[in-house]
């Protein structure tokens, strides 16, 4: 099934070609790094995760955001996800990939990997996490590929798969719980010790996930025709618009306790992000930018009109995804260690070489996401052309032959 | 490389199997140490406690504002690499303002002469540390017999999750090669290399040795008293008795073992 990956048109092959020159250049600055060690990224003593770590935290929520579309289609028989889930999934095996990638370059040593399952460590939440992890991205693999094979066949898929299914959904919620815990355990950091974490890691990961999701499906209609079916996008907006509400509520419930309770180690962390702190200020314009974005995307959403329209919706779906990513993958991370534990306020800016291995690892994301997309969509064509009703794509054509 | 899994083997041997460790020792290291008998000898009688502590004395210790001496010997003796930058810094002991030291203490009007003081710091050696909690391989451990926060170089995957969860800024990652930045390398302790982290022992290998740690030994104020807790007679035990003693962020629960006497 996977060799339909490998039938596309001109454009199909030059998007992959141009997939696979981004991932080089990510290997050449990776070995870069490799030979003279993590001295070439911005991280330092201070401020000792950076733009790795924050882009896996970001990227656990796409990867568990997939049990939005899984739990309403299996669950609650939603029958209009049907012809998404499999795209949901497949973006929650890439996610993982690319997870997985993002950690195996922030690591000093990255060839003892193993001494992680050779002296396997039940007290440390990277134990957990890695095994939250890695179970998902099988229970994934095994679900896409089963229900997708039986699609491909016109069979219902079989029954012994369906606990694996629901599995799935409480799998996919631990996996961002335990990623949270990561951080929300720490004493040394109190910008991150906070219970609310995990939820709020949850609430942003299913508003930025299904708006991914969104917009990957409007690209896929103008790309390819096939269509996700008006009815699965206009409930994704809606749940897009709840997740969001309630990270935005989630946010000012933190930023409360933390200005009106006015203990310095909690309030310093806010005041560095949003106002600067002893005259450094890097994350200030972004943070005002992902707030704004934040309130733009909750009145294009709350509006019912606005939500429906398929222009407003996909601004709105950017803006959440930008709001999140600055919020998750530049604030989060590095404000946990500024200022240190020794109140010191050091800043962290990623290099040339961090950002280049980091667009290497997403440019592998996409990669996988397209193969697999191309998989699916190639089985979708054959068995439901009703779904390509707009047919004004192309490049699936050959497939059939 | 090779060498320093070597030296590893014989700092491991040596902790672990004390006199038995000697026939190791003196095999692996004809190349790197000219055979002291002396030392030797001593290590047949290793300092021991139940509970590794240090107090401080600030009155002896802020005579000489300038004094950096426990710094420079806890370099020498640990082939600290000194890169010139903050960004790369490795430091095991080092000092820092009262104020960052003590950053939760938040009192504008302490006596002038602490205030405006600089104080050394290092690994707390804590009772409970977080460090050895979150390590996802046990390349940091406490040390049952002893207290003392271990780090095994040779199985850290550098994931820096310890110094994420060290409340006191006491681990340092070598972001680089530290060997070429090693202002003179001492054959009788091991180099890191990178990828790494690390950060104060206690000198852990010293006290197998019967040797206190170098920074006590190079104090010339006596201001750093080594002993065991767990020992009514010791020194450290009796001058936490005597004098009033604070802590690092003792509310964190981590109980530091590194004693600062005001």
């Amino acid at each position: 099934m996977i060799e339909k990956a490998l039938h596309g048109d001109k454009r199909y092959w030059t998007w992959v070609t141009f997939l696979i020159l981004v991932m080089g250049v990510g290997v050449l600055a990776y070995l870069k790094q490799f030979n003279e060690g993590l001295g070439v990224t911005g991280m330092s003593r201070d401020v000792t995760w950076g733009l790795y770590i924050a882009q896996f935290t970001f990227m656990v929520g796409v990867a568990a955001s997939a049990v939005m579309v899984v739990l309403p289609y299996y669950l609650h028989n939603f029958k209009e996800f049907g012809r998404i889930t499999i795209l949901g999934e497949f973006l929650a095996i890439a996610s993982v990939i690319m997870c997985m990638t993002f950690i195996f370059v922030d690591m000093g040593q990255p060839f003892r990997i193993v001494n992680v399952f050779i002296y396997a460590t039940p007290h440390s939440m990277m134990f957990w996490d890695t095994i939250a992890l890695g179970g998902y991205l099988v229970l994934n693999i095994l679900i896409s590929r089963v229900t997708l094979d039986a699609e491909r066949k016109s069979i219902a898929p079989p029954g012994w798969i369906k606990p694996f299914i629901i599995l799935s959904i409480p799998w996919a919620i631990s996996i961002h719980t335990v990623t949270a815990f990561l951080y929300a355990g720490l004493a040394a950091r109190p910008f991150w010790m906070t219970a609310i974490l995990a939820p709020r890691f949850l609430a942003s990961a299913f508003a930025s996930g299904p708006a991914l999701l969104i917009l990957v499906c409007l690209l896929i209609r103008r790309l390819t025709g096939f269509d996700a079916g008006e009815k699965a996008i206009n409930k994704l907006a809606v749940i897009v618009t709840y997740a969001m509400s309630i990270n935005v509520f989630f946010v000012l419930m933190e930023v409360f306790t933390a200005v009106y309770s006015s203990m310095p180690e909690h309030t310093s962390h806010f005041e560095y992000l949003f106002f600067g702190l002893n005259g450094k200020n890097a994350l200030v314009p972004w943070m005002w930018a992902s707030e704004i974005l934040a309130a733009l995307t909750l009145i294009l959403l709350l509006n019912p009109k606005t939500r429906r329209r398929t222009n407003t919706l996909a601004v709105a779906c950017v803006a959440v995804f930008a709001s999140i990513w600055i919020d998750k993958g530049m604030g989060m991370v590095v404000t946990g260690f500024i200022p240190n534990p020794l109140g010191q306020v050091m800043e962290y800016t990623p290099t040339f070489i961090e950002i280049l291995i980091t667009l290497g690892v997403y440019a592998m994301g996409i990669l996988i996401v397209t193969g697999l997309y191309k998989v699916a969509l190639s089985v979708k064509k054959t068995q439901h052309p009703e779904a390509w009703k707009r047919s004004v794509g192309t490049d699936l054509e050959q497939v059939e032959a | 490389m090779c060498v320093d899994r070597r030296k590893f083997l014989q700092l491991a041997g040596l902790t672990a199997l004390g006199v038995a460790a000697q026939p190791i020792r003196l095999l692996g290291q004809e190349d790197s140490l000219p055979a002291d008998t002396s030392l030797i000898g001593r290590e047949e009688h290793p300092l021991t406690a139940k509970r590794w502590a240090m107090a401080i004395d600030l009155r002896k210790c802020l005579k000489d504002e300038g004094c950096n001496d426990c710094v420079v010997a806890c370099n020498k003796t640990h082939n600290i690499p000194q890169f010139g930058n903050r960004k790369d810094e490795v430091k095991w002991i080092w000092k820092e303002h009262f104020e960052s030291a003590f950053v939760d203490q938040e009192n504008d009007f302490v006596e002038e002469t602490v205030k405006h003081s600089n104080l050394p710091l290092f690994c707390n050696h804590c009772d409970n540390p977080p460090c050895v909690r979150v390590c996802p391989t046990q390349a940091t451990w406490k040390r049952e017999e002893d207290g003392i926060v271990m780090m095994d170089w040779h199985r850290c995957i550098g994931c820096r999750y310890c110094m994420a969860a060290c409340p006191y800024g006491s681990r340092s990652f070598n972001w680089r090669n530290p060997r070429p930045f090693i202002e003179k390398i001492n054959p009788d302790f091991p180099t890191r290399m990178r990828g790494v982290v690390e950060k104060c022992t206690f000198c852990q290998k010293r006290l197998s040795e019967g040797l206190l740690p170098a920074c006590v030994v190079a104090c010339k104020e006596k201001a750093m008293i080594f002993g065991d807790l767990e020992d009514p007679e010791s020194d450290v035990r009796k001058l936490l008795q005597e004098r009033f003693s604070i802590r690092r962020k003792p509310v964190l629960g981590t109980q530091p073992e590194i004693y600062y006497l005001v």
